[in-house]
């Protein structure tokens, strides 16, 4: 009695509010750098436009999108709008915008070709779009290359190519390493795939991993292991954790960092004018020289008491020139179509470096591989950048061989399907 | 406690309120009797604390027999002991590859070699700090507060710091090149990680147990050195046979409560090593906190599982505990 | 002896210098090193630019590049050794590849010379980057989020001693069934972390409505097991006798609590408050799960928001923790003359 006593007071005496009002919009939104405010301000003159809605923008941290968000969501709460990066997993939460927004058409149209990344296989809806695109890819140090007298290899250039070259550069300008590719199974994959392995098995399931892709990790530790990829970065943490090189690159210590897109900008201010820096795309494998295309969308909640009024935000977030404008100000690429094909981007930097590397980042969006354009819309693609992060960083500590390795991954991935698919 | 003139003004509130209270709970204890005052005494406390802490736990045991990635309990199919069965299935329990769930053993054996390390260093450096602090120095309060000072800083602020420190090209190795050393890689290397967790949440923690020590340091009755001095018995025997039976309760106190907050250990390491190089930093808590939670391969049931397991061994260690500071501690 | 016995007077038995006391200035003055030395270059650290904080090897102070005005253009400054062998201070004016042109800044009309940048370094002054700590002020709701922690945490500190005491009260001058039992579950409990049962703490605070609720962060934190442990351990020391006379008295239960044992309990209390508000200003595990509207934020997690996926804006996360840290440094200075004492009668003698 007294539990229940205590908790009735509890919930009516001290719950302030949290139910929302018609005309309230919330938005969860995180930040890489000043994505935020260029939102806010968008925002701001959203409501200037409808002066009947208000939409309260909620900066959290990245942690909080990964790990609160799906709960608030299977709790059947969360803010009605959200920037989020996990979108096929939760595919099931996001609103279906087609009643809402003014023409359905003009969604399909844009942003259509990244539906299937953020919606159920087999469904038709509209779930957001995706407010940047992202493509992983390469940087090399074009000063540390001049100062060792290196030619950078140049069109077609291979792994091998690259990791000599930087190794070169490396044993000439006494770095610490010749390159390195951040702690992620996402950056991974796409050279793991260029190298012609197949990940994603016939029946939609991991694929064990095939000679092709055990190529790639074998490669990859051996690097590790001869001081030419650098230990640190991998090493550094246990688990599936994200460690990015970009620090060691910004410090020259390191040739080349094979990292992607929405770097351009953190490297542009932090380096300024330490030296020149240009993106090289991908290297090539045997299959093709792709990077992997991701990015970050806005999707509506379902449980969103205000779907109309949702609607309407959606609807000028994803107007062309707000599109455009958004992306200009804070040198993301564009998701847009019609963004895309009229081109004419003006990226506001004073830096040239950082443009000429946004556009070889759109000439490298040229050269994805049908393989790698299929895993941002595969329900398992975390699972199995997990069992890779997790067990490739294992062998390069030396806790165990990478034939271990690759058994554990191909189990740990096994277990993870397994039990995603009890829960159905 | 001097009664300070702020203070007062500041709990005037509380005191007329409690001076109210006493009419109804007077009538209140005129019905119930002193059973009814027990309760009354008991309830706030017990009430919050069975709602968030204990019905939780009960949850968290459900959750441990249950399967798939949903976080909640309904959407959840019932599995049975299979988490268990996971966790326990090993040909060597000291060996971790030889286990189906090789990053369990890591974790527990980490964590068991951790708390012996940790514990012991702490409880030496802090007792050689309450000692130093008990001799005749001046300004007392001030290198009192020096060595309790990092104890008010958050785990993730201490990690960050050191890590800044300890990382290959931080200040650490800088001191260590201007010295003519050679540079050490403190956290990419399996043995210095360990010791720099190990030391990092020393020095986070050991300023609160030293405090302890020192007031049992003080309490010791001066006259029994002095009878010792006079008959000349050597300063090590002395420690031996006075300073150390006299200081045992707060020792007792220390290595309990220090024990049980080095099996916790989580967000300073978290973010000093993040669980590396390789897995040899990695600790049960991290280990169920990215099992439930962030990580990739997420699995909430097997969490739990494995929560419930640490805390079982948790309670026979303090069991123990209790029933060696009874022996040694009289009455409690 | 006196290596063990604390002796009056400053200058102990005044037989001059002892090994031990050097042993005790080296710890005592190593020891300031290591325990202010990190949080001071933390201090300092926050006041680094973006690319001085990414810098390796890092500077002990901030630095910044100096500058100078040719032609109406801020140009950077830097030490350059040129080919005939002399050092100089010049003004950069491009660079191309491994190439700068170098020029003389107060003859900016010269033939600019051709450097190898490997042959010059930056002229660098200490320069405090004040602007970590304008921005973010600025921008963000620093005072609300400000309000917050302190309701947080003042309220939390309240109802922690106030419930933990009554409960300590009746766990240590009570016999009666069930004590043992309920003692045995607070210490039990002493050792779960909360990381180990947020999914299920998170069900039950949806479940009572209090997500997105400042009480949702106040109240699971507040049944401490280890502010019962403390205070009762503390309240055994007070002599049962006390209380009996005040019986006699016809003082009621409640007021011998209030009255009594409270006041004698003080030091304990004191040690327990400056703990609860410590713990509570730095949470951030769990206010990060309950809160995730702008206007609840507390200090701890609105400074976390500037760590995206993929970039962490240390300048700005650093600067607001030194900010968030005074708060807790002042009450432990006010305070501190407490702790010992507290410490002192806990659980001991």
């Amino acid at each position: 009695m007294n539990r229940t006593v205590t908790m009735t007071v509890a919930a009516s005496a001290l719950a302030l509010a949290a139910s929302a009002q018609a005309g309230e919009v919330r938005m969860m939104w995180y930040s890489d750098g000043v994505e935020g405010e260029v939102m806010q301000d968008l925002l701001n003159r959203f409501m200037e436009e409808n002066p009947d809605i208000t939409v309260t923008l909620d900066n959290v941290a990245y942690q909080v999108i990964m790990e609160q968000l799906p709960i608030q969501l299977a709790a059947g709460e969360g803010p009605d709008i959200a920037r989020v990066t996990n979108l096929k997993e939760q595919a099931e939460h996001w609103l279906d915008l087609t009643p809402y927004v003014e023409d359905p058409d003009y969604w399909r149209e844009n942003f259509g070709d990244q539906f299937d990344w953020m919606r159920p296989d087999d469904s038709d809806i509209i779930p957001g779009f995706m407010t940047q695109l992202t493509l992983v890819g390469g940087f090399a140090n074009a000063t540390l290359f001049e100062q060792a007298g290196v030619e950078m290899p140049g069109e077609g250039a291979t792994w091998d190519d690259w990791v000599a070259a930087a190794t070169e550069v490396q044993e000439s300008q006494q770095l610490q390493a010749a390159f390195v590719i951040d702690r992620s199974g996402h950056r991974i994959t796409g050279p793991i795939l260029s190298s012609g392995a197949v990940l994603k098995g016939e029946d939609g399931k991991p694929a064990p991993l095939d000679d092709a892709a055990k190529g790639f990790i074998t490669k990859l530790v051996d690097w590790t292991e001869t001081g030419q990829h650098m230990r640190d970065v991998w090493v550094s943490a246990a688990g599936t954790t994200y460690r990015s090189g970009a620090d060691e690159f910004i410090n020259a210590n390191i040739a080349m960092l094979y990292s992607g897109s929405w770097q351009v900008a953190n490297l542009s201010t932090k380096i300024g004018d330490g030296f020149d820096w240009v993106a090289i795309g991908s290297p090539c494998g045997d299959a093709g020289c792709s990077g992997l295309p991701g990015g970050a969308a806005l999707v509506a909640n379902k449980n969103t008491q205000n779907p109309e009024d949702v609607g309407k935000v959606m609807d000028f977030l994803a107007r062309q020139d707000i599109v455009k404008e958004f992306s200009e100000r804070t040198l993301f690429l564009p998701a847009h179509k019609g963004v895309v094909e009229a081109g004419g981007l003006d990226f506001q930097t004073d830096d040239p470096q950082a443009k000429a590397a946004l556009d070889k980042f759109v000439e490298a969006s040229g050269e994805i591989i049908p393989s790698a354009n299929e895993i941002p819309a595969w329900r398992y693609a975390n699972a199995l950048y997990g069992g890779m992060v997790n067990r490739i960083s294992q062998a390069m500590a030396g806790e165990m061989s990478v034939d271990e390795a690759f058994e554990r991954i191909d189990s740990d991935v096994a277990e993870q399907v397994a039990a995603a698919e009890a829960g159905e | 406690m001097s009664n300070g003139g702020a203070t007062h003004y500041l709990t005037a509130p509380l005191r007329w309120l409690a001076r109210a209270a006493d009419v109804p709970l007077r009538a209140w204890q005129r019905m119930t009797g002193q059973g009814g005052m027990i309760a009354l005494f008991l309830l706030p406390n017990m009430a919050i604390f069975s709602i968030f802490v204990l019905i939780p736990l009960g949850m968290n045991a459900l959750y441990s027999t249950t399967g798939g990635v949903e976080f909640f309990l309904a959407d959840r199919p019932y599995v049975g002991g299979e988490h268990y069965a996971r966790l326990m299935d090993c040909e060597n329990y000291l060996e971790p590859r030889s286990c189906r769930d090789d990053m369990f053993w890591i974790a527990v054996w980490n964590t068991a070699r951790f708390v012996i390390f940790q514990v012991g260093v702490m409880t030496l450096v802090a007792m050689i700090t309450a000692l130093i602090l008990n001799r005749a120095i001046p300004a007392k309060a001030f290198w009192r507060a020096v060595f309790f000072f990092p104890v008010l800083l958050s785990p993730v602020v201490v990690g960050l710091i050191w890590r800044w420190i300890l990382q290959r090209q931080g200040l650490a190795n800088l001191a260590m090149f201007e010295m003519g050393l050679e540079p050490v890689n403190w956290l990419t290397d399996r043995f210095w990680a360990f010791f720099a967790a190990v030391g990092v949440s020393v020095w986070a923690h050991m300023g609160f147990y030293t405090l302890i020590l020192l007031a049992g340091l003080q309490a010791i009755p001066r006259d029994l050195y002095e009878a010792a001095e006079m008959d000349g018995t050597p300063p090590f025997r002395v420690f031996y046979r006075i300073t150390l039976p006299l200081l045992m309760p707060n020792l007792l106190v220390v290595l309990v409560l220090a024990l049980i907050r080095a099996v916790q250990i989580f967000d300073e390491a978290y973010v000093l090593t993040g669980g590396g190089p390789g897995t040899s930093t990695m600790f049960m808590t991290q280990y169920i906190y990215e099992s439930g939670f962030a990580n990739l391969l997420r699995n909430p049931g097997l969490a739990a599982a494995a929560s419930i397991l640490m805390a079982l061994v948790l309670v026979v260690l303090t069991l123990c505990q209790l029933w060696l500071s009874r022996r040694a501690g009289g009455d409690r | 002896m006196r290596w063990l016995v604390a002796k009056r007077g400053r200058t102990g038995d005044g037989r001059g210098w002892h090994w031990t006391d050097i042993a005790t200035w080296v710890w005592l003055i190593g020891g300031t090193i290591l325990m202010f030395g990190p949080a001071v270059w933390l201090v300092l650290s926050s006041f680094k630019t973006p690319a001085a904080l990414a810098e390796f090897p890092p500077t002990l102070l901030p630095f910044a590049q100096q500058t100078v005005e040719v032609e109406g253009e801020q140009k950077p400054l830097y030490t350059v050794t040129l080919a005939d062998g002399t050092v100089r201070t010049m003004a950069e004016l491009r660079r191309v590849g491994i190439v700068a042109q170098m020029v003389d800044p107060d003859d900016p009309g010269a033939e600019p010379a051709r450097v190898n940048i490997a042959d010059r370094d930056p002229v660098r002054e200490v320069d405090f980057a004040t602007e970590n700590y304008t921005e973010p002020f600025m921008r963000f709701d620093f005072f609300l989020f400000l309000r917050n922690s302190v309701f947080v945490t003042v309220m939390a500190t309240i109802i922690t001693l106030l419930t933990n005491s009554m409960a300590a009260f009746a766990l240590s001058k009570y016999e009666f069934r069930g004590r043992n039992a309920v003692m045995l579950l607070i210490i039990a409990t002493l050792m779960v972390p909360l990381s180990v049962i947020l999914v299920p703490l998170y069900s039950v605070v949806a479940a009572t409505g209090l997500m997105n609720n400042l009480w949702g962060v106040i109240l699971p934190t507040v049944a401490t097991p280890t502010g019962v442990f403390l205070l009762r351990q503390y309240m055994l020391t007070i002599p049962d006798e006390l209380l009996d006379a005040a019986r006699m008295d016809h003082a009621s239960e409640w007021q011998i609590y209030w009255r009594i044992v409270l006041p004698l309990a003080a030091p304990a209390l004191a040690v327990l408050a400056i703990f609860s508000v410590v713990w509570r200003w730095n949470d951030f595990l769990w206010p990060l799960v309950v809160l995730s509207r702008k206007e609840l934020y507390t200090l701890q997690i609105g400074l976390n928001t500037y760590a995206g996926e993929l970039n962490v804006q240390w300048h700005y996360i650093l600067a607001m923790t030194v900010v968030a840290m005074i708060p807790v440094v002042l009450v432990f200075v006010f305070l501190q003359r407490f702790i010992t004492a507290g410490i002192a009668g806990t659980g001991l003698k």
